[in-house]
């Protein structure tokens, strides 16, 4: 073809709907399947992972408040964008997990964001309920984002993988903070360009790169997150997050325990139901 | 005729206490038996005399072992395996069984717990009737609810209930795991063991096979020990955030499936259209129900300012007519405070709110001579920094904070690390459904409060605790899903 | 000399717009809360000596009433004797509040109870529905004043209240009052006409505001009559206008009170909800007729520890 340079990219966080490096200045290499560098990756540090809880705070009024068809068309959107730049993940996953089958990873990434985009005005009505109690009342139960959700991406599939853990989050109103895998980020942070721009708020995803066993402590324990998904989290650390976890008592999903779960699967509502609360409303019936 | 107002003494009108088949001494249900327990015996007492009601056996840790043995047994052999259908009739048994002896049971709940007898009559055993009922249904329909096709249970549940409402936490938790096909080990709290050592003897009645129910009396100890106990495959727990958060680290990575409600400090917000009498009612209901040992109690009254002098006046007065006192007597609707120690704690978060400067304002009520009894208590100029704004109380003791706007109410409720419930007092709908949907709360009552239902799901947001009760929601708490 | 709260009260009667403002604005009442409250408050067990002390506070407040169109003037004269003395064998069972009848019979009332210390009272205004024009109802009222009615039960006009024309009726209840001179006027809400709790809320302030003496909720005719929530609304009303102004007024629920317990619900209810001032035969009363003999029937009960029966109190 020729003998053009190509201009390489600089691998940032994505806090906010930006792409600042670590607050601490440090970067790691990012290698391939056979050892070789791809890229120098930011090392995010535990401030980093404080101001993303903070971008993800700050985004969950207006990102759960919108309407459940206008999350759908959001997610939507950001299959369109992916499926435009198709070509691009599929090098970047083969590059980093070494797979023949890139092609069908990162079709089924596509997918998955379509699956979830049309789960987000459904959710409701599956999980939901009109409560016949025994009295005048009228009550029902509508299912609620948690808040502010702190993932784990595994570790293996770095785009299936990470969309399977964050669009279900998103899709139900909850923003979040997802720390990538720690050796194959590069996909993550390339879905973070997609997510920028897309029509998702900033703050609504926050990718944090580095190092899984420095971040996640962090995350389990602070007290402005409200669920925390160990999906990706190393067996060695699961029990010690789960412990700091519970200094806030949150919702923890202990995904992953045993092993990465097979991506390919359809999902069913799981993850779903994992980052939703329960609301019960009573309302009197009388003139 | 003259201008003194008659005076109205209601002569006492107690329950007998005989209806309650008090016995001198209790013994723990292990197995489908009675048994008697290796640990300390407790000796549960009234709260409303201090006199000792009855001596009841508690588990040693071996027993704790035998009985989650026994529950494992008939996990593996008898219950895991049974027809849904036929699980089913066993739990409407146990629902008919609690409506036949309900006139025992609430002379019982009131003996032990010194609530007033009119509350554990009309609301403690027939809501524990209706949950085994309910849940009944649901045995042979559970590939119907959402899960899955055929979702299988648990195994053995390990269940830690608190004093506030004994049978009625007893019957929330046995009554979905026995539905859902899981056996169960319950630690009824150490100072109220005693409807639930009548329920495990309903148990026996409705022949519920050997082991499926295990009720082990004890203190925080033996809680802690069943719910760590290496048979236990799901652990649910009511109590405090402070517990809860215990149980929740020291589970941590074992796997066992946790669903845990908690504390609360329930914001309830009045708005200047609300229907202000029922308001008052929906306030005291909210925080002088069961003597506000309620973890979703109307803690916090969040009045707009504009009728915070004419809603208080009126609550005064409502407040003033609460009759105080002996919990068997009919007429009672202010009883006992459960054990000293609450009342310690209940005292000396008042004391708080005197020496932060809020005004507090008690019922002139007469107060027995004896007992643990505290005056429902409103406390005024609240404000968001003092600890009677934040902390949970657990006792008759209101704090009264205002708002100028929507949007300061919403603020104000919701900050808070807790989230089980709110409550909201306006006639205009959309500002119902607006507020509600802003609650950061599990249970939203609007113009009305403390409803509950079987059918309706019950559980917190935050530090309120995880999973819910109730409803086909709460059977995810006893579902391998 | 007219308080603050008075002097804003006035303001608020001046035309018809500030009468609705002012009505509408009053807080709403939710059904459910109300009737459970009442059903809740209904519970209470009243036993032994207040039980007694209740039934003679119900008999002293009960206003025996015949309002039938074959009533003639001996049945008002052995219903006079009933209410100067209700148990012949118990000389101290209280005498009842009044005699309730059609302006007709006032006079044998008025004669038959001379020196009783029992009230006469009577129904005006085109009872019961009070489908008239003002100069009847005026006549009326006047016809039972002169005859010697101590307290007059006038009817409002449901459907002016009903179709927002509250002026209309405040101005006919302020002109019934001025015909009643010295009797007590009660003004009957008709409240099984008017449908919701709001509106009986308003048609009490309606009838406080324009100088009623009581609030009675119903004719006897219309049913539902009485109600406990509805009875806890209006004294709620009353409650609350003490609170306002200092004057305290009355409320006579009526129509389908017939057994002890019924009454002593009611009694719970003012005892709690308008508070002891209240329980006086000046500011609460019965509107009823059966009401009475199962009065004393319980009283007997009560005194003699047994059960009693119907043969043992009169048939009057």
């Amino acid at each position: 073809m020729s003998d053009r340079v190509s201009v390489a990219k600089t691998y940032k966080l994505y806090i906010g709907g930006a792409f600042p490096r670590s607050e601490s200045g440090r970067v790691y290499a990012v290698t391939d399947s056979r050892g070789g560098f791809l890229a120098n990756a930011a090392q995010a540090s535990r401030k980093d992972a404080r101001d993303a809880v903070a971008a993800a705070r700050k985004a969950f009024p207006g990102w759960s408040g919108a309407t459940a068809y206008n999350r759908g068309q959001v997610l939507y959107r950001v299959a369109e964008l992916l499926e435009g730049r198709r070509e691009q993940f599929v090098r970047e996953v083969a590059a980093s997990e070494g797979v023949k089958h890139a092609e069908s990873v990162v079709n089924a990434a596509i997918d998955r964001w379509v699956w979830y985009a049309g789960w987000t005005d459904k959710v409701a009505t599956v999980l939901g309920a009109s409560n016949p109690v025994a009295g005048p009342y009228f009550s029902f139960s509508v299912p609620e984002p948690t808040g502010v959700v702190a993932a784990l991406a595994p570790q293996s599939s770095s785009l299936l993988g990470l969309v399977s853990v964050v669009a279900p989050v998103i899709a139900t109103g909850n923003t979040c903070v997802v720390v990538s895998s720690q050796n194959r980020p590069l996909p993550a942070i390339t879905l973070s360009e997609v997510l920028a721009t897309s029509d998702v708020p900033g703050g609504v995803v926050n990718v944090l790169t580095g190092r899984t066993g420095e971040l996640a402590p962090w995350l389990a324990s602070h007290a402005d997150v409200n669920a925390l998904d160990l999906t990706g989290a190393p067996e060695s650390i699961r029990a010690e997050l789960e412990r700091a976890a519970a200094g806030t008592v949150k919702r923890v999903s202990r995904a992953g325990r045993g092993g990465e779960p097979d991506w390919t699967r359809e999902p069913g509502v799981d993850r779903l139901r994992a980052v939703l609360e329960t609301k019960t409303v009573w309302h009197p019936m009388g003139v | 005729m003259s201008g003194e107002p008659m005076s109205w003494e209601y002569a006492p009108a107690p329950e007998s206490r005989d209806i309650a088949n008090l016995k001198p001494a209790y013994r723990m249900f292990v197995d489908g038996k009675f048994v008697d327990g290796t640990g300390e015996p407790l000796k549960t007492i009234n709260p409303a005399t201090e006199e000792v009601l009855a001596e009841v056996a508690t588990a040693s840790k071996a027993d704790i072992d035998t009985a989650v043995r026994a529950a494992r047994r008939a996990y593996d052999k008898v219950w895991g395996r049974m027809p849904g259908a036929e699980r089913a009739k066993y739990v409407f048994r146990i629902a008919r069984l609690i409506q036949e002896r309900t006139r025992e049971l609430a002379v019982l709940e009131s003996l032990d717990n010194g609530k007033p007898i009119k509350e554990s009559r009309d609301v403690d055993v027939p809501t524990a009737a209706a949950h085994f009922f309910y849940h009944a249904g649901w045995a042979d329909k559970l590939g119907h609810a959402g899960y899955g096709p055929n979702p299988r249970p648990l195994g053995v549940a390990g269940q830690v209930i608190p004093w506030n409402f004994p049978l009625l936490m007893a019957a929330w938790k046995i009554a979905p795991a026995l539905a859902c096909g899981n056996t169960v080990v319950l630690k009824p709290a150490e100072t109220t063991p005693l409807t639930a050592l009548v329920l495990a003897e309903i148990c026996q009645q409705a022949d519920l096979p050997a082991g499926v129910v295990n009720i082990l009396p004890g203190a925080g100890d033996v809680g802690a020990e069943l719910v760590n106990h290496a048979g236990v495959d799901k652990v649910a727990f009511t109590g405090s955030t402070e517990v809860g958060k215990l149980i929740q680290r020291s589970l941590a990575g074992t796997g066992k499936k946790l669903t845990l409600e908690l504390g609360g400090k329930a914001a309830n917000i009045v708005f200047d259209d609300a229907p202000l009498d029922q308001a008052v009612e929906g306030i005291v209901n909210g925080i002088f129900f069961n003597q506000g040992h309620v973890c979703c109690a109307g803690s916090r009254l969040l009045v707009q300012e504009s009728v915070a002098d004419e809603l208080l006046a009126k609550l005064r007065y409502r407040v003033s007519t609460l009759r105080l006192g002996d919990p068997l007597d009919k007429n009672t609707d202010v009883g006992a405070i459960n054990s000293k120690a609450q009342l310690d704690k209940i005292r000396e978060l008042t004391e708080s709110g005197d020496s932060e400067g809020a005004q507090k304002w008690t019922s002139p009520c007469p107060m027995p001579d004896k007992g643990f009894f505290f005056a429902p208590t409103v406390f005024s100029d609240v404000q968001q920094s003092m600890r009677i704004a934040r902390e949970e109380i657990f006792g008759p003791v209101l704090s009264v904070l205002t708002f100028r706007t929507p949007e300061e109410a919403v603020a104000k409720a919701n900050n808070t690390p807790y989230g089980l419930s709110a409550g909201i007092w306006t006639e205009k709908g959309s500002r119902i459904l607006w507020t509600a949907q802003r609650m950061r709360a599990g249970v939203v009552w609007a113009n009305t409060f403390n409803r509950f239902d079987p059918t309706a799901p019950f559980g917190g947001y935050q530090e309120s605790g995880f999973g819910r009760e109730g409803g086909r929601a709460g059977l995810e708490a006893y579902l391998d899903v | 000399m007219a308080t603050p709260a008075a002097t804003e009260l006035s303001e608020v009667t001046r035309d018809d717009a500030s009468l609705r403002r002012f009505l509408h604005g009053l807080p709403g009442v939710d059904q459910v809360g109300v009737e459970q409250r009442a059903a809740g408050l209904g519970t209470r067990s009243i036993k032994k000596a207040a039980k007694l002390f209740a039934i003679d506070t119900a008999i002293s407040m009960v206003d025996l009433t015949t309002l039938e169109g074959a009533d003639t003037p001996g049945k008002v004269r052995t219903l006079a004797a009933k209410a100067r003395r209700p148990d012949p064998d118990y000389p101290d069972v209280p005498h009842v509040g009044a005699v309730c009848v059609y302006p007709d019979l006032v006079e044998v009332a008025v004669t038959a109870l001379a020196g009783s210390g029992v009230g006469v009272a009577s129904v005006a205004t085109a009872f019961p529905s009070g489908r008239s024009n003002l100069g009847v109802k005026l006549a009326d009222t006047e016809m039972a004043v002169h005859a010697g009615a101590s307290e007059i039960d006038m009817v409002i006009d449901r459907g002016a209240f009903l179709s927002g024309r509250y002026g209309r009726v405040f101005d006919e209840i302020v002109a019934v009052k001025a015909a009643c001179g010295d009797a007590h006027l009660k003004v009957i809400l008709e409240t099984g006409e008017l449908s919701t709790y709001d509106n009986v809320r308003r048609a009490s302030w309606l009838a406080l505001l324009a100088g009623g003496d009581f609030i009675k909720t119903s004719t006897g005719k219309v049913t539902p009559a009485a109600t406990l929530p509805v009875t806890h609304v209006m004294l709620q009303a009353v409650r609350d206008w003490w609170e306002r102004t200092g004057q305290l007024r009355g409320v006579k629920p009526a129509g389908g009170i017939r057994t002890t317990k019924d009454a002593i619900r009611y009694l719970v209810a003012v005892h709690e909800v308008a508070g002891p001032e209240w329980l006086s035969p000046e500011l609460f009363r019965f509107g009823a007729s059966s009401l009475l003999n199962d009065l004393l029937m319980q009283r007997r009960a009560q005194i003699e520890g047994h059960y009693s029966g119907p043969d043992y109190v009169t048939v009057d």
